[in-house]
């Protein structure tokens, strides 16, 4: 193919997915206004459009429109730029997953050591800002975020090693086919679990929201921030969590390939299965209550360390014995 | 093509570097180091060697760099900024850097590097590595990758020693 064709095709592809991505974040938060209003037997927005439906348009442009505030003693430049620090990454990511057989960016073979390396940075975003701010509660939750997402990268990126040492491959698109008879998750049980407490981990969710605990610390990293730049973070979050979700699609549960049986194009089923993850991540917020950071490191380095090692050493273990 | 690109990130290290090393302020000088991780996984990629650009960010980017701004954000940078900048030794260091110039030039002058590969670039694929890489490094190099390993467990322990000694105090 031409060089210049193959260019303007990825650049399409990069809009359309990038908007799409936008927009369904809009929704998802309003998707999780309503759930968790039905947990606590409230009805959550109803009063834009039919049942609130376009809360997320009106909430958009009230932050749009809002007063832009940048407080006298912060440090201005590393104060903007800790938004789109934070942003960036997540949408990155999206360059190599794959939404279906045949619509994704690109793969490279690298894929989803990609997607861990790109993701780590995120953090970044968050340490500037609280940094920048200059203001305890936002530095306070800053520099627990730091430690809460430098220790569950080590798990996270541990516990994809095993449904890897079964798929034989990074490129994310051959990891799916790996999967074609048996989903990764009946074979890595253990792994799944690691890998879902660290992915609510490092995308800041419940129980683990630590960087941003009300209770304690106003709003954490980002408390100073209005208006857009307060969106930035709220769409860099769940970006993010659609992009640990697509992972673990992708590592556990078959990615866009669904039963044979059940003949829907690939594209729905990656659509179910990441509604079904989203539903349970916002599920769990409105379930669990916020773990003590003590407990998070001692949950984290001597409970799921060493067993995400053992889950490795056994299924090397059984590799060799069997396959 | 690929020229340009090596230009334009090798370009962006040098530039990243100088700044890093003449800001006053250690933070902005930590976040232009990651910057130049960045030009330098770049260089990497251009090189075919994308594990390890991989490895570049996640590591030294993601990982390091990190803990580095932890440790910065807990002392008082407003006080750092406004202590003494300069040593006032740049004669001392002009002669060591140029004889270290000179150095790098005599030597790199008699290396004779093999022809850079010339990769067939497309959007769709890569040329992979990882697999070689991985090949290697368990079979003919286990010797000094479990050296390097033992290494860092000591310097890890040796960490925690002193670390520990403070607290106990």
């Amino acid at each position: 193919m031409d060089m210049a064709l193959e260019v303007a095709v990825a650049a399409i592809k990069i809009f359309i997915v990038v908007n799409v991505v936008q927009l369904v974040v809009a929704y998802l938060i309003y998707v999780e206004r309503k759930v968790i209003a039905h947990a606590q037997l409230r009805l959550g927005p109803m009063r834009v459009g039919w049942h609130g439906l376009l809360q997320p348009i009106a909430d958009g442009l009230k932050l749009f429109l809002k007063e832009d505030i940048v407080p006298d003693k912060a440090d201005r430049v590393v104060f903007v730029l800790a938004p789109v620090m934070v942003l960036v990454p997540a949408l990155v990511v999206y360059a190599v997953l794959p939404f279906s057989a045949t619509f994704y960016i690109t793969q490279i073979n690298i894929g989803l050591f990609f997607v861990l390396a790109i993701s780590s940075l995120g953090v970044f975003g968050v340490v500037m800002a609280g940094w920048a701010s200059n203001s305890k509660y936002s530095l306070l939750g800053a520099l627990r975020s730091a430690a809460q997402m430098l220790s569950y990268e080590i798990f996270l990126g541990f516990s994809v090693i095993g449904p890897l040492m079964l798929a034989g491959s990074l490129n994310l698109q051959e990891i799916v086919h790996a999967q074609r008879d048996v989903w990764f998750v009946f074979y890595q049980p253990v792994a799944f679990i690691v890998f879902f407490v660290a992915a609510l981990a490092e995308t800041n969710r419940a129980p683990f929201d630590l960087p941003e605990a009300e209770t304690e610390l106003v709003a954490g990293f980002h408390t100073e921030y209005s208006g857009m730049k307060f969106a930035f973070f709220f769409l860099a979050e769940y970006a993010s969590m659609m992009v640990i979700s697509t992972i673990g699609i992708v590592l556990f549960f078959g990615g866009w390939e669904g039963p044979d049986f059940i003949p829907l194009p690939g594209f729905v089923w990656y659509v179910l299965k990441l509604s079904v993850f989203m539903f349970v991540f916002i599920w769990l917020r409105a379930t669990l209550p916020r773990y003590r950071y003590d407990q998070l490191m001692r949950v984290g380095w001597k409970f799921m360390f060493p067993l995400v090692m053992l889950n490795i050493f056994l299924t090397g273990f059984l590799k060799y014995l069997f396959l | 093509m690929e020229i340009y690109f090596f230009y334009m990130f090798a370009g962006g290290m040098i530039l990243t570097s100088l700044l890093m090393v003449t800001r006053a302020n250690v933070i902005h000088a930590a976040l232009l180091l990651v910057l130049t991780f960045f030009f330098l996984a770049g260089v990497f990629v251009l090189a075919g060697a994308e594990f390890l650009a991989a490895v570049q960010i996640l590591l030294y980017a993601g990982g390091i760099m990190v803990l580095y701004l932890f440790s910065i954000m807990l002392m008082n940078v407003e006080v750092a900024v406004r202590m003494r900048q300069w040593h006032r030794q740049g004669v001392v260091v002009f002669v060591a850097a140029v004889l270290l110039g000179l150095e790098i030039w005599a030597v790199l002058g008699e290396v004779e590097f093999a022809a850079p590969k010339q990769w067939e670039w497309s959007l769709g694929a890569t040329p992979g590595n990882v697999e070689a890489l991985g090949a290697v490094l368990y079979t003919k190099f286990l010797f000094p990758f479990e050296v390097a390993s033992v290494l860092l467990l000591a310097a890890m322990i040796g960490a925690i020693v002193l670390a520990k000694r403070t607290i106990e105090r």
